[in-house]
C-alpha cells in the first residue's frame, strides 16, 4: 500500500482520531511491555532490599547482571553446548518432520497406519522415556539429540501433514487435467501450499527443541556428565549459587525469545507476498 | 416463439461433430441422480451454454466431459478418439490460481508440467497474457489483482496450451456486472479469433444469450436436458447487440424456457404449482 501523507490531507475528526489511535497503538506495543518489565525488575530489587533477602535465596538484579559478566566464560561455553543441541535437533526435526509428512502424503493408508505412533511418541512425557534412551544409547550428544528431537518433530510433522492435505480441490483437478505426475503435484502444488503450515509448526518446534535440549540435559545430568546450561543450573542449585542460577535462566529465556523472533522473521519474509497471515491488517 | 428460434439454421449445423453424449447418466454414491439420460451433440467451433438452476447437474456434466469423473451410464463419443488431456482447458468458478506464484508462473504452469522451460514457454505465455489484456502484470501475485484480473489469468492459463475445447464453470458468476460484461466481450473476441469450442456453464439467461450460438437448458431432480435453443444472432456481438431489441427478445425466449424447466421439476415449490 502506498503511504498516505497525513499532513497533506484535511482529516475529519473521526479519521484524525483513528490515525492518532493507530499511532498510539504502534508505540504502545513496544513501550508498554518494556515499561512493565522495568517496573517488575525495580520491584524485584526493592523487595530484596526491603525484606533484606540474602543473596543465596534471591539475588538483586544487579548481582545477576554482574554474575553474567563475571562468569561469562563458564556460562557462554555452556550456552554454546545447549545451542548446538537445540539447533541440531531442530534441524533433525525439520528433516524428520517434513520427510515423514511427505511420506504420509503419498497415501492415506500410510498416514492412517503410522500417524498414531507419532501421537504416542508425542503424548508420552520425554522425562519418562529418557531412562530407556539412557540404557540403549551410549553417546551423550546422541542421547540429548534424540530427546530434543522427539519433543520437537511432532508440530512440524502434524502441521506439514495438514498443509499437504489441505490443497484446494479445484487446484488438484487443474493439475490432474494437465497430466501432472505425483512428483510434480508434490513439488509445484502440495509443498508450496503446505509452507504456511510448516512455518507455523517450525515456530513451535523452535521453542520446543530448546525445551527438549534443556530437559534432556536435566535428566541426563542426574546420571552423567554434561556441560550445557542445564548442568550449570543443577550445579548452581547444589551450591546455593542463586546469582549464577538466575544468570543461566536469563540466558535460556533470551535464547528462546531470539529463536522465536528469528523464526517469525523467516516466516514473514517467505510469506509476506502471498499469505493472509503475513499481511498487515487493512480496513 | 421458441420453435421459431430453433427453426433458424445455426451456423454450427454444418460444422463437424466434436463430441456426442449419448444417454449419459451419473448417480453418486449418496443416491443423488445428478444426470439422467443426457443426449447432447457438440460441434467444432460451438459456443454452447449449459443453462439451468442450481443443482441441475451442470458442473457434473462439465466434469464428465473434462474426464475428471466417469459416467454411470451412457457414452461420451469423442470424434477422433478420446481427447488428449492437453486438448481441454478448464476454467473454474473461482480463479483457482497458485497464490504464491506470479501471474507469469501461473500461466506457465500447464506448459511447465509438460516439461517446457521458462525461456521456451515465455513467448506463448506473453502472447496469452496480451490476449487477455494483462501485459505488464507478469510479476504480480494473485493477491495484488482484482477479481476480474484474476479470472483473466485463469483464462490465459486454460488457453496457453491452445486446447480444442474450453470448459468454463460459471466463471464470471462472482464478478460485478461491469467487469462481467467486459470479460464477456473479451472472451467472445478470443473465441472468434481462435475458433476453439466453448462449453460454458451459467445460470444467467442474459449471459448465455449474449455469448452462445446454442443454449442447452437443463432441469433438476433428476438433472437432465430440458430443451435446446439456437441463438442465431450474428457475431461479432458487442455493446450494440447487448442493448438491442433482438437481444431483449432472445432473452425473453430463453427465460421462458428456463422457467418451464424449473417448473417441470417434480415437487418444486415455484410459482404456478
Ligand atoms: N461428488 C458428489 N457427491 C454427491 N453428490 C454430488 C456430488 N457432486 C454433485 N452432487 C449433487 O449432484 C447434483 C448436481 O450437482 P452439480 O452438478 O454441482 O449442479 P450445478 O452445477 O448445476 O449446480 C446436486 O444435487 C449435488 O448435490
Ligand atoms: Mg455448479
Amino acid at each position: 500500500m502506498t503511504a498516505i501523507d497525513e499532513r497533506a490531507l484535511k482529516l475529519d475528526p473521526e479519521e484524525a482520531r483513528r490515525v492518532r489511535q493507530e499511532r498510539l497503538e504502534r508505540i504502545g506495543r513496544w513501550v508498554l511491555p518494556l515499561a512493565i518489565m522495568i517496573l517488575a525488575i525495580w520491584l524485584w530489587d526493592r523487595i530484596c532490599v526491603w525484606n533484606a533477602i540474602p543473596q543465596y535465596i534471591l539475588p538483586r538484579p544487579a548481582v545477576v547482571l554482574s554474575t553474567l559478566y563475571n562468569d561469562a566464560g563458564l556460562l557462554f561455553s555452556a550456552l554454546l553446548v545447549t545451542l548446538r543441541i537445540t539447533f541440531l535437533s531442530l534441524l533433525l526435526a525439520v528433516v524428520g518432520g517434513v520427510g515423514l509428512a511427505v511420506l504420509f502424503a503419498q497415501s492415506k493408508w500410510v498416514e492412517m497406519s503410522f500417524f498414531p505412533f507419532a501421537i504416542v511418541l508425542q503424548v508420552t512425557p520425554i522425562v519418562a522415556i529418557f531412562p530407556l534412551i539412557n540404557i540403549y544409547v551410549d553417546n551423550q550428544t546422541t542421547k540429548l539429540l534424540l530427546c530434543a528431537w522427539i519433543v520437537a518433530f511432532f508440530p512440524i510433522l502434524s502441521n506439514t501433514t495438514l498443509g499437504l492435505n489441505s490443497v484446494d480441490r479445484n487446484l488438484r483437478d487443474m493439475f490432474k487435467l494437465n497430466g501432472a505426475t505425483r512428483w510434480q503435484q508434490l513439488r509445484y502444488l502440495r509443498l508450496p501450499a503446505a509452507m504456511p503450515y510448516f512455518l507455523g509448526g517450525l515456530k513451535i518446534a523452535g521453542g520446543l527443541s530448546l525445551i527438549g535440549a534443556v530437559v534432556a540435559e536435566f535428566v541426563a545430568g542426574a546420571t552423567g556428565q554434561s556441560s550445557g546450561l542445564a548442568s550449570r543450573i543443577i550445579e548452581a542449585g547444589y551450591r546455593l549459587n542463586a546469582p549464577r542460577l538466575f544468570a543461566a535462566l536469563f540466558l535460556i529465556s533470551l535464547t528462546g525469545i531470539l529463536i522465536f523472533l528469528v523464526l517469525s522473521l523467516i516466516s514473514h519474509l517467505i510469506l509476506r507476498r502471498w499469505h493472509e497471515s503475513a499481511l498487515k491488517q487493512e480496513r | 416463439m421458441i420453435r421459431e428460434t430453433v427453426a433458424q439454421a445455426p451456423a454450427s449445423d454444418i460444422a463437424p461433430i466434436l463430441l456426442a453424449l449419448r444417454g449419459v447418466g451419473k448417480v453418486f454414491s449418496n443416491g443423488v441422480t445428478a444426470l439422467n439420460d443426457v443426449d447432447l451433440t457438440i460441434r467444432e467451433g460451438d459456443f454452447l451454454s449449459l443453462l439451468g438452476p442450481s443443482g441441475c447437474g451442470k458442473s457434473t456434466a462439465l466434469r464428465l466431459i473434462a474426464g475428471l469423473s466417469t459416467p454411470t451410464s451412457g457414452v461420451l463419443d469423442w470424434r477422433g478418439g478420446s481427447p488428449d488431456r492437453a486438448n481441454i482447458g478448464f476454467v473454474f468458478q473461482e480463479p483457482t490460481l497458485l497464490p504464491w506464484a506470479s501471474v507469469f508462473d501461473n500461466v506457465w504452469l500447464p506448459l511447465r508440467l509438460k516439461g517446457i522451460s521458462r525461456a521456451k514457454a515465455a513467448p506463448a505465455v506473453k502472447e496469452m497474457l496480451a490476449r487477455v489484456h494483462l501485459t505488464g502484470f507478469e510479476e504480480a501475485v494473485p493477491r495484488e489483482l482484482s477479481g476480474g484480473m484474476k479470472m483473466r489469468v485463469s483464462i490465459a492459463r486454460a488457453m496457453v496450451t491452445k486446447p480444442r475445447v474450453l470448459l468454463m464453470d460459471e466463471p464470471f458468476a462472482a464478478l460485478d456486472e461491469i467487469t462481467r460484461f467486459k470479460l464477456n466481450n473479451d472472451l467472445l473476441e478470443l473465441w472468434q479469433d481462435e475458433r476453439f469450442t466453448v462449453i460454458f456453464v451459467t445460470h444467467s439467461v442474459f449471459e448465455s444469450v449474449f455469448l452462445s450460438n446454442r443454449i442447452v437448458v437443463m432441469a433438476a431432480r433428476p438433472g437432465r436436458v430440458f430443451d435446446e435453443l439456437a441463438i442465431g444472432a450474428a457475431y461479432p456481438r458487442d455493446e450494440v447487440f447487448r442493448t438491442s431489441p433482438d437481444y431483449a427478445a432472445l432473452c425473453r425466449q430463453a427465460s421462458d424456457v428456463l422457467v418451464n424447466a424449473i417448473n417441470s421439476t417434480a415437487g418444486s415449490h415455484h410459482d404456478g404449482h
